[in-house]
């Protein structure tokens, strides 16, 4: 299932790092982050609970740019 | 010097920054909350700083003496360490939550350790504390505008795809209403005013129109259309008002569709953004790791083995230079600008490109392969000829055209076209379809006989072959034989120029697949110059051929496949790259092409080819420049030249110049 996410990023290098971060949380199967478009897109794994996976992924992307925003 | 320099940039950035928060700030999408308080925070430290430097160090001293001795030394540190935290505080609480992160060579612990340390020396030598604060200005400064520039260009470029309608008029009870387009069903009708958009593809029932489609094709003739013309969503009602019944829903519209397409474009990664990505995951460490053994190495051999004082001040100050370098900003920001910037400009121009590889693929094509039928031509087939009448032209097609009336076969639509007048079925009886060669029909009460060589074989009438190639129509009045109408596919008219331009933007071969006969194929190549030609291709054939194409050619070049996608899907997604043409409404060749044209002129294609060129153009100078820039500064300042004002000019400079640079990207209309 892809669900795509509003996403608020500041730094390229962020998007980077923060695409790298979510594709570690378990139940992503693929997640990519455009800095242009300022979306996220996830992948969620088969079975898995979207709202619980965006909040594991919210809280690895705060760790790497602490004032993040994702609209879930 | 430097004194009076430093005063008035912080004049020109107050003066800025107070211009930008009356202007800018209040107008509604001027700036977002976040960017105007650190607009904010700019100008009050840029003001304290100004007043705190117009006052003489001597004047603490006595300030102090009166407290304790030294304490003068202690409060100018104080009034400069505030002025510091005000426009760094977030940067420092930034750089400590990245390290309890586990995340300690970011940009934020770079510019933290850095105007730290130039903090640390100042107090050490009760000297300059302006530069921390001034570098920190500074790299805020930069910052925002990085911030603001990509919000602006990011704005500019989905505004040149604003093709989502917002509403659609419905006729309920004789008043017209606005709903949103999601909720209409299909085979509603709805009503296009002029000067709205079309929100959801349809037929017309009601009324004409002239149609700007230039959102959509970036063509600006205008397309008009009447009762029974099928409209696509996208484009503008400019003149009369339409009823149109919808065939789709809004979700399948080609409006929907282009969207999704672009919005997911970037989410496809070019291999330069991937190398950009890498590099800035080695580069950061490796300028740390350059810096900590500049701030140790040198003092250490000064002092133990050459017997010299060891300096450490000035080698530590060297080694802080060097890590505000070390931001690899500039680079990750202006690669995918510049491919964004690329995409957009190019969807401007009715050419859709999936994702930023593609668009980096394109650039290094050599191979182009087309599909004939529909690509070169304009798979209309049209009267092309019409030889050896005995009896006028006019009359030759009036009797074909009437004895095929019945018929929906491509060539007898060609034949009523070119009689261009409504077929009156009442002239026509007896009407007979002989499978595989023709019609035999009375006419006005004539017998009239309409077909290829096998029919006029079977009837025992001799007749002429024809040295045109194309599909021969036999026509035999009466039983005698009366000429033939030659048939054939047009070439567009943009097909040659298209060829020879490609050849001139640096394409090594040109081939054509078409399932038609040789000799048509042949003379088609040859008015074209196409360089090789397959003909009599199945579809199948069509994939196992490009597969041997793709087999022969450099590893490092691209081949493209350009076709209409209507029969040549499995090809489209074989190629390196392929390119649909004319897909407005065909869904399987906007699922399997990587760059779907929104018109059927194939000059489109050369555009594309420029626009990649100038996109990638750009990208390997932001490259090369950011690079360059940053190598340069980086010995600069492990010799001592640079200083740490050159350093944040060069990392927030030249991320200036490339932003700036990316969005030249934008600007594709004359290429």
């Amino acid at each position: 299932m892809k669900k795509i996410f509003k996403i608020e990023v500041d730094c390229a290098n962020c998007a980077n790092l923060m695409e790298t971060a979510a594709n570690k949380i378990d139940g992503v199967s693929s997640a990519t982050v455009s800095f242009m478009t300022q979306k996220m897109t996830v992948d969620f794994e088969d079975g898995s609970n979207p709202d619980k996976v965006m909040k594991a992924v919210l809280k690895a992307c705060r760790k790497i740019e602490p004032d993040c925003e994702i609209e879930f | 010097m430097q004194e009076l320099i430093i005063n008035i940039l912080l004049c020109v950035i107050i003066i800025t920054a107070a211009g930008l928060l009356i202007f800018v700030g209040s107008r509604k999408d001027g700036m977002k909350k976040k960017q105007k308080k650190t607009m904010i925070r700019i100008l009050i430290c840029a003001s304290v700083l100004l007043i705190l430097q117009q006052i003489p160090a001597e004047l603490f001293k006595e300030l102090g003496e009166v407290l304790f001795p030294s304490a003068g030394r202690w409060i100018r540190f104080l009034c400069y360490f505030a002025d510091y935290l005000i426009i760094g505080c977030d940067i420092l609480k930034k750089a400590i939550l990245g390290i309890r992160n586990g995340r300690i060579f970011d940009e934020n612990f770079l510019m933290a350790i850095a105007t730290v340390g130039a903090m640390t020396i100042a107090i050490y030598e009760n000297g300059d504390y302006l530069e921390a604060i001034a570098v920190m200005l500074f790299y805020q400064i930069g910052e925002w505008f990085q911030g603001y520039a990509v919000g602006k260009s990011r704005r500019n470029i989905t505004e040149l795809m604003d093709i989502r309608p917002d509403y659609a008029n419905i006729e309920i009870n004789g008043r017209l209403e606005k709903i949103a387009p999601e909720e209409v069903k299909t085979r509603s009708i709805i009503v296009v005013q002029p000067g709205e958009k079309i929100p959801i593809d349809g037929i017309v029932v009601e009324g004409n129109s002239s149609l700007n489609t230039s959102a959509l094709t970036g063509e600006s003739l205008p397309r008009t259309v009447s009762t029974g013309d099928e409209v696509i969503s996208g484009c503008i009602s400019m003149t009369g008002v339409l009823k149109i019944q919808t065939t789709k829903e809004f979700g399948e519209s080609t409006v929907s569709r282009i969207l999704d397409l672009v919005e997911n474009a970037s989410s496809r990664k070019s291999k330069s953004e991937a190398f950009i990505s890498k590099f800035a995951r080695i580069y950061t460490p490796a300028v740390c790791i350059g810096a900590a053994v500049l701030a140790i190495l040198p003092p250490l051999v000064r002092a133990l083995l050459m017997g010299l004082s060891a300096e450490w001040g000035i080698w530590i100050y060297r080694a802080l230079t060097f890590l505000v370098i070390s931001c690899p900003c500039a680079l990750v920001i202006s690669i995918p600008l510049s491919f964004f910037a690329g995409i957009g400009g190019a969807g401007s121009q009715g050419i859709l490109i999936k994702g930023s590889n593609y668009l980096e693929a394109l650039s290094k094509t050599k191979v182009i392969v087309f599909d004939k039928t529909g690509t070169l031509t304009k798979g209309v087939f049209e009267v092309n000829g019409i030889h050896h009448n005995k009896i006028p032209e006019s009359k030759l097609i009036e009797y074909a055209a009437l004895a095929e009336c019945a018929s929906s076969h491509p060539i007898s639509k060609s034949l009523k076209k070119a009689y261009g007048r409504e077929t009156d079925r009442s002239r026509v009886s007896n009407i007979e379809e002989i499978s595989g060669k023709g019609v035999i029909a009375k006419v006005d009460g004539v017998e009239v006989a309409v077909g290829n060589n096998k029919l006029m074989n079977s009837l025992n009438i001799p007749c002429n072959d024809c040295h045109k190639t194309g599909t021969i129509v036999h026509i035999a009045v009466n039983k005698a034989y009366s000429g033939h109408i030659v048939i054939s596919d047009i070439v567009k008219e943009n097909s040659a120029e298209t060829i020879s331009s490609l050849k001139k933007c640096g394409i090594e071969k040109t081939v054509m697949l078409t399932g038609d006969s040789e000799d048509v194929a042949c003379l088609t190549a040859k008015t074209l110059r196409i360089d090789e030609v397959y003909s009599e291709l199945l579809p199948a054939d069509k994939v196992s051929k490009t597969e041997e194409l793709l087999d022969i050619k450099l590893k490092k070049s691209k081949l493209a496949f350009v076709g209409d996608g209507i029969n040549d899907a499995p090809v489209l997604s074989r190629a390196d790259i392929g390119i649909a043409m004319g897909a407005m409404g065909s869904d399987a060749a906007i699922e399997a092409a990587d760059i779907v044209l929104m018109d059927d002129d194939p000059l489109k294609i050369v555009k594309a080819m420029r626009i990649s060129r100038k996109c990638m153009r750009i990208v390997y100078q932001n490259i090369i420049m950011a690079l360059v820039v940053k190598f340069i500064c980086l010995a600069l300042g492990a010799v001592g030249i640079a200083n740490m004002y050159l350093a944040i000019f060069a990392d927030v400079g030249v991320m200036m110049i490339a932003v700036l640079n990316a969005i030249r990207c934008l600007f594709v209309k004359k290429l």
